[in-house]
């Protein structure tokens, strides 16, 4: 590391929330040599959440969507429209799809997941995914009465589409293998209110089915389940999961099996230096047995981006970054209609769940436990009555 | 002195900045959002914290 001569420079890869937040965060831990954040998208950082709700149905205007940035990284050189390749940690250099080699003293992997898709046979016209403002300008451009919206996939992401297109006045089915909608994260109880929500709200869901082929000429015009039933489809939205770009990061030796460990400093190789953030990064959580994992909520960017940044910075001071646990708490929430869920904890690793207050079809709030004890809490039109379970959690 | 502003037509009382600057943010009995509009430039840090995890990006700090 050379730090008698010019000043460190930083290179992040991945222009979203947790690229920011991570840059933000460097400065903030003092860091004052050069940073280059490298985003494949062409827009600075934007607010994802709402792709699939207020912006999916009012408009989707990038700028609106902007984050603000702090003043701080205002001298931050934003390389934009062009993805890392390929990276040499050995080297310390970046090489971009334009060609561009940039070296670095410390990097920064905040380059998220892309949607899983899936090899069926059929067209390939009328299928996409949700992910970009670019993806929400597509799929909005579908949403309309007399069109039919095949939105494969039950998660949140899937359920927040089918509320909106129904808000536009699109004819709404979601098909999915689970036997009841976004029924991981929230159990099948609760999964099964939700779902006569969306009954209610008119969608048709085929549960328990696969997706067989996509039937049409250039252009998908209906979709054929494993049991033989023919779905009319204007445009089919593919909600399946999702994949971690990891490729730029092969040849280093790491293991990419599902997104790149860190440990509680969010560090990834503290010799090179390399650090981790959002939803690509696996990392340790002191509240909930430091199993490494991958949580992708919104809020994760943030809390990894923080401490990320001051162990950059650590690090390319000489110094050992803070060893203290990581210990923020994962928070979730959805719009789906006039419904507002909002999670805290890791409700997806309960083995026992228990309606406490209200009921799935009705305002409630639900809690989640294991063998440890209460692991998550939702709730359900009652938002703002969760203050003391996430204490609980907290207190683990 | 840092001013606090939030946009109450964004804000969807999730409850996020109460957690980060409780003696700033808070939630009354309704679940609507209440706030002091100033506050020490000693709380600045917490404060922008509090407004980088609103969901709704509904918080202005000056
Ligand atoms: C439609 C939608 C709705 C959501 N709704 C909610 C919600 O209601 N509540 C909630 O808690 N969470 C929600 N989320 C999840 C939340 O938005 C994510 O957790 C968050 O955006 C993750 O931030 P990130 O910075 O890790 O990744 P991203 O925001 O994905 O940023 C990564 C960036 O890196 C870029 N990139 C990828 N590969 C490369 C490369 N090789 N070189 C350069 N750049 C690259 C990508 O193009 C992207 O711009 C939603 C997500 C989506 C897509
Ligand atoms: S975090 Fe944002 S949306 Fe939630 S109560 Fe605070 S200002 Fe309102």
């Amino acid at each position: 590391m050379n730090t008698n001569s010019v000043a460190a420079s930083v290179v992040v890869v991945g222009a979203g929330l947790g690229g920011l937040r991570a840059a933000e965060a460097l400065r903030g831990a003092g860091f004052e040599g050069a940073i280059t954040v490298v985003g494949d998208e062409s827009a600075m950082p934007y607010n994802r959440p709402p792709l699939s709700k207020e912006a999916l149905s009012a408009g989707v205007h990038v700028a609106e969507l902007e984050f603000r940035r702090k003043a701080s990284v205002d001298d931050v050189d934003w390389r934009l429209g062009s993805p890392a390749l390929a990276s040499d940690f050995a080297a310390r250099t970046v090489t971009l799809a334009d060609g561009t080699q940039l070296s670095f003293d410390g990097l920064v992997i905040a380059s998220g997941i892309r949607p899983r898709r899936l090899p069926i046979a059929g067209p390939e016209a009328g299928r996409h995914v949700l992910r970009t403002a670019h993806d929400a300008v597509n799929v909005r451009s579908y949403l309309a009465p007399g069109r039919s919206a095949v939105i494969m996939g039950a998660g949140f992401i899937g359920c927040e589409v089918a509320a909106t297109a129904r808000g536009l006045g699109a004819e709404v089915h979601i098909v999915a293998i689970d036997e009841q909608p976004m029924v991981r994260p929230l159990g099948a109880e609760l999964g099964m209110g939700m779902r006569s929500r969306h009954e209610h709200h008119g969608v048709n869901f085929h549960l328990g089915r696969t997706v067989q082929e996509f039937l049409g000429g250039d252009h998908v015009t209906s979709v054929l389940l494993d049991d033989g039933t023919e779905l009319p489809a204007s445009v089919v939205i593919e909600a399946v999961g999702s994949v971690c770009n990891v490729e730029w990061l092969e040849g280093n030796g790491l293991d990419l099996s599902d997104g790149v460990l860190v440990d509680q400093g969010m560090v990834v190789a503290a010799e090179v230096p390399v650090v981790a953030v959002g939803d690509i990064a696996r990392h340790p959580n002191a509240l909930f047995g430091n199993i490494p994992r991958r949580i992708e909520h919104w809020n994760i960017p943030t809390e990894t981006g923080r401490r990320a940044g001051a162990s950059l910075a650590s690090l390319l001071r000489g110094e050992q970054p803070d060893q203290a646990p990581f210990a923020a708490m994962p928070s979730f929430w959805s719009d789906q209609y006039h419904h507002k869920i909002q999670s805290f904890g890791m409700p997806g690793i309960a083995t026992s769940i228990q309606i406490v207050d209200g009921s799935a079809n009705d305002a409630c709030i639900v809690e989640y436990s294991n063998d440890t004890g209460l692991v998550g809490v939702v709730g359900v039109d009652r938002t703002s009555e969760l203050a003391p379970y996430r204490k609980q959690l907290l207190d683990r | 002195m840092v001013t606090i502003t939030v946009d109450m037509d964004k804000c969807q009382s999730y409850g996020q900045c109460c957690f980060e600057a409780a003696d700033v943010f808070a939630l009354n009995d309704d679940g609507q959002l209440e706030y002091v509009a100033e506050a020490d430039e000693s709380r600045r840090a917490d404060i922008e914290g509090a407004a980088d995890v609103c969901p709704m990006q509904a918080i202005t700090v000056e």
